[in-house]
């Protein structure tokens, strides 16, 4: 029980000090877990890194959930999630709300518009990492254009999108196989 | 009633259909304003933002900010539960199942496939947030419908965020300065 309540304590000051989650909450997670508690190894962090990365969800939630886990089970992995969420749901909340008592405020408008301006550019920052990681050859590439014509144009759903890649993937592998072989 | 549980069932879709964290997530999202209509783009575009500039994972803080504006605190909590059920419920299954589940050759071919596929979401999604921040809606000419003074500072950021790599709040604060003051 008192393992519990250490994980989710834990895990929730981890929600709460990092800001952007995936890779920024990494030397947050390595000063906490493996520094201060001891609970797993830098080479165990990197690796439930990867993991979360490769499995539906967010990776900040995946990696909470199998520290979680490795260290009291299944209660572990619930109590450990829910610590790392806590702290977003809380703050979201209360600046929702003040948000929503000042949208009329022409400053804050303003002080909006420039928000927008600028979440702009800090998409283009990201997708420009994303590219990079992701463009390895011409079919990449040919998937890329794919996939922004079927949700620009056709507007066919991400969800899709995404049952498409993964039985692609098993196709593709299939056939590296049968190269092989 | 119904309402949280619709909030419920979508979270928990994205969730387990948005992979590669971050951004993953915001496509799914933009999909759920123009299903349902829960919010409007440009509430979506300061949601990013504030998302961004607040703890916390953006997937997380998003779900929680979408599900509060759509159904109040209990909005709130259902729809980031909803968010992060499968998460839960897949790590705990390959956490027992195996430690080289990244070496295996299907994973590495669905994510080969995958992650050119997810930035081409992103990439789509980006699109309809600078339509809205950068271009005044159905005007007659392209010329009129540009925002000019927003174009401008969006171009000055990109090149400022390229080259200095600071941390997002530091722009976002920035952002929300300049506009007070020029837009």
């Amino acid at each position: 029980m008192n393992k519990c309540l250490e994980l989710f304590l834990t895990f929730a000051k981890i929600g709460t000090f990092t800001f952007g989650g995936g890779y920024s909450m990494l030397p947050m997670i390595q000063r906490e877990i493996v520094e201060h508690k001891k609970w797993a190894t830098n080479e165990e962090i990197v690796n439930y890194y990867a993991i979360g990365q490769c499995t539906p969800g967010v990776i900040a939630v995946n990696t909470a959930t199998f520290i979680g886990s490795k260290i009291a089970g299944i209660p572990g992995g619930i109590i450990a999630t829910l610590g790392v969420v806590t702290p977003s749901i809380v703050i979201i909340m209360i600046i929702a709300n003040i948000l929503n008592l000042f949208l009329e405020n022409i400053f804050i408008e303003k002080a909006l518009s420039g928000i927008r301006a600028t979440v702009c550019a800090l998409m283009i920052y990201s997708i420009w990492g994303m590219l990079k990681k992701s463009i390895k050859d011409i079919l990449c590439v040919g998937l890329l254009i794919c996939a922004i014509i079927a949700t620009l144009f056709l507007k066919i759903s991400p969800v899709y999108i995404s049952i498409f890649g993964i039985s692609l993937g098993v196709i593709y592998c299939l056939c590296k196989k049968e190269k092989t072989k | 009633m119904k309402l949280l549980l619709l909030l419920y069932f979508e979270f928990f879709k994205i969730g387990l259909f948005s992979i590669g964290g971050g951004l993953a997530t915001i496509p799914f999202l933009q999909e759920l304003s123009v299903k349902y209509g829960w919010f409007s783009q440009e509430l979506f575009a300061d949601m990013i933002a504030i998302s961004e500039s607040t703890p916390g994972p953006i997937g997380v803080n998003m779900a929680t900010y979408v599900g509060y504006h759509t159904a109040g605190i209990p909005g709130g909590i259902i729809s980031t539960l909803g968010l992060i059920s499968p998460s839960i419920i897949v790590i705990l299954l390959i956490a027992r199942l195996l430690t080289h589940f990244k070496e295996n050759k299907y994973v590495q071919s669905i994510f080969y496939i995958l992650r050119p596929l997810a930035t081409g979401l992103v990439i789509s999604a980006t699109v309809q947030i600078l339509k809205i921040a950068l271009f005044i809606p159905n005007a007659q000419s392209f010329i009129t419908a540009l925002k000019v003074k927003e174009l401008i500072l969006f171009f000055t950021m990109l090149i400022a965020i390229f080259s200095l790599k600071k941390n997002p709040i530091f722009y976002i604060i920035a952002g929300a300065v300049i506009g007070i003051f020029i837009l």
